[in-house]
């Protein structure tokens, strides 16, 4: 399943000024970021991935409160869905990338 | 460690880095007389509870082991044991007095309350005196049990408090300490990470038929968790699924391989480093029960801020949060907000954690304990004859 990656600075080659990050993803490959601080809609903002440091930049589409989660991916209905590089879930309904995460548009798989 | 560490050697050379008499009941119908004698003789500390009688089987197995195990835990000095029969009374003593540590029962049967409170308000009061002459003695690190749980999880656990307390586990096990972690419910969806880290087939079997026992339970009650699992704290706190808290509990477990799979409140007796214990995930009965296995120091990662303590392990409270380390601040040992923000390192962020454990067993009073949190819950297997 190939999933259409937010694109990374580092692909694009791209110096984007911005003032900091504002949301962290654990993996390299997970489809959410966590929110370290308020993200406001239409906002443009970096996050910063934990296990090479390298940045990405999505634009919110939605407000997301800190430590809530932003999609990085687009995804149909229920595709898995990976944090940590491990399925965490599975959509219940179509993702965009910069979407608010959260339990109208994630489940647990195990139920 | 750069810090000297001073705590109690007790007489079977445990140790422990707290020094309480504490004034144990049997049964709740106990508790009145052991407030009572915990009021008039200052320095004890009585441990009410809400159960101990008309119990059978496992269950009374487990409220055994639990007195049994708080009692002998080397942050006590010493015990005062208080229940409405004699036989069970003299069991929980029997226990505790392994350990050679002084101990002494008494029954309310035939006696009454105050007859009671007279005689062991005595006994309590020759134990305090004895004890605070005890003095701390140069210790290891490596003679420390630590336990580690978490609560009010929420996506701030798995990015900083949870990877930082992961650091200490590493470091701990690495020098010789023992850790237990536990939360049978909270692996579901990481249960296999947890499996894969096990010394042994016959420890991965067990830890295994361990979880699958608890999933078959609630399976049993013709429900899931999706109602409680993640809870109300964690969705508030940007958590959806069980899967996703597990990782986050998980990233609290540190790298090392496992070495034993303990029973609720029981002993580890493969020798030093990282056991799981099966417990509850809720946090006074986990706390409890890891204390009572003989853990001195815990461990506590929170994200949205969960205020829990116990009454003889000190619990060491560390968030990421920002909003709940400026809202709760009097409830936080160590901010690692800087995790988040990434003003610091993971590396940093263990730093500050090992010198607080370094600072609290030399006696420093956590926050908990300053704030005067003593959850003391026993765990029930299930409902009495």
């Amino acid at each position: 399943m190939v999933n259409n990656q937010a694109s990374t600075l580092s692909e694009k080659q791209e110096k984007v000024v911005t003032s900091t990050h504002k949301f962290l993803i654990h993996h390299r490959g997970d489809h959410v970021g966590v929110a370290t601080s308020e993200i406001k809609q239409g906002e443009k903002v970096v996050g910063v991935y934990m296990d090479d440091n390298s940045e990405v930049v999505v634009t919110a589409k939605a407000d997301i409160p800190l430590s809530h989660k932003i999609s990085l991916v687009n995804l149909e209905k229920d595709e898995p869905v990976l944090k940590y590089g491990v399925q965490v879930g599975i959509t219940t309904q179509k993702w965009e990338i910069g979407d608010y995460v959260h339990t109208h548009n994630i489940k647990t798989a195990r139920w | 460690m750069a810090q000297q560490l001073y705590g109690y050697r007790r007489e079977n050379g445990k140790v422990g880095i707290r020094n309480h008499v504490i004034i144990l009941p049997v049964d709740d119908i106990s508790n009145a007389a052991c407030e009572a004698v915990s009021k008039q003789i200052q320095g004890t500390l009585a441990l009410p509870h809400a159960y101990g009688r008309l119990q059978y089987g496992p269950d009374l197995d487990l409220h055994f082991r639990t007195m049994i195990g708080i009692g002998s835990n080397p942050n006590v000095a010493a015990v005062i044991v208080i229940g409405i029969e004699e036989n069970w009374s003299k069991k929980i003593a029997d226990g505790i007095a392994e350990t050679g540590k002084p101990v002494s029962y008494f029954s309310i049967e035939r006696n009454g309350d105050l007859e009671i409170i007279r005689q062991a308000s005595w006994k309590a009061k020759e134990y305090v005196q004895w004890a605070t002459e005890l003095q701390r003695v140069p210790i290891e690190l490596s003679e420390l049990t630590v336990s580690i749980k978490c609560g009010e999880s929420d996506t701030t656990t798995g990015l900083g408090s949870c990877p930082t307390v992961s650091q200490a586990v590493d470091r701990l096990v690495d020098a010789g300490a023992t850790v237990f972690f536990g939360e049978t419910s909270e692996l579901t969806g990481g249960e296999h990470l947890i499996a894969e880290r096990m010394a042994t087939p016959e420890l991965r079997a067990k830890f295994m038929d361990i979880y699958d026992d608890y999933v078959g339970e609630i399976e049993s009650k013709g429900v899931d968790l999706l109602g409680s699992q993640p809870t109300q704290g964690n969705i508030a706190g940007g958590l959806s699924t069980i899967e996703e808290k597990a990782l986050g509990n998980i990233a609290k477990t540190g790298s090392k391989e496992i070495v034993g799979v303990l029973d609720p409140a029981e002993k580890p007796e493969n020798g030093n480093g990282l056991y799981f214990m099966d417990t509850s995930s809720a946090a006074a009965e986990c706390i409890t029960l890891m204390a009572a296995g003989g853990a001195v120091l815990h461990l506590f990662p929170t994200g949205q801020g969960n205020i829990i303590g116990n009454p003889i392990e000190p619990v060491v409270k560390i968030t990421a949060n920002p909003i709940t380390a400026a809202t709760m601040s009097e409830h936080i040992d160590v901010d690692v907000q800087g995790l988040l923000a990434r003003s610091i390192t993971l590396e940093e962020a263990g730093d500050q954690l090992m010198e607080i454990i370094a600072r609290t067993v030399n006696g420093r009073l956590t926050s908990a304990e300053s704030l005067g949190h003593r959850e003391f819950v026993m765990t029930k297997l299930y409902r009495s004859a």
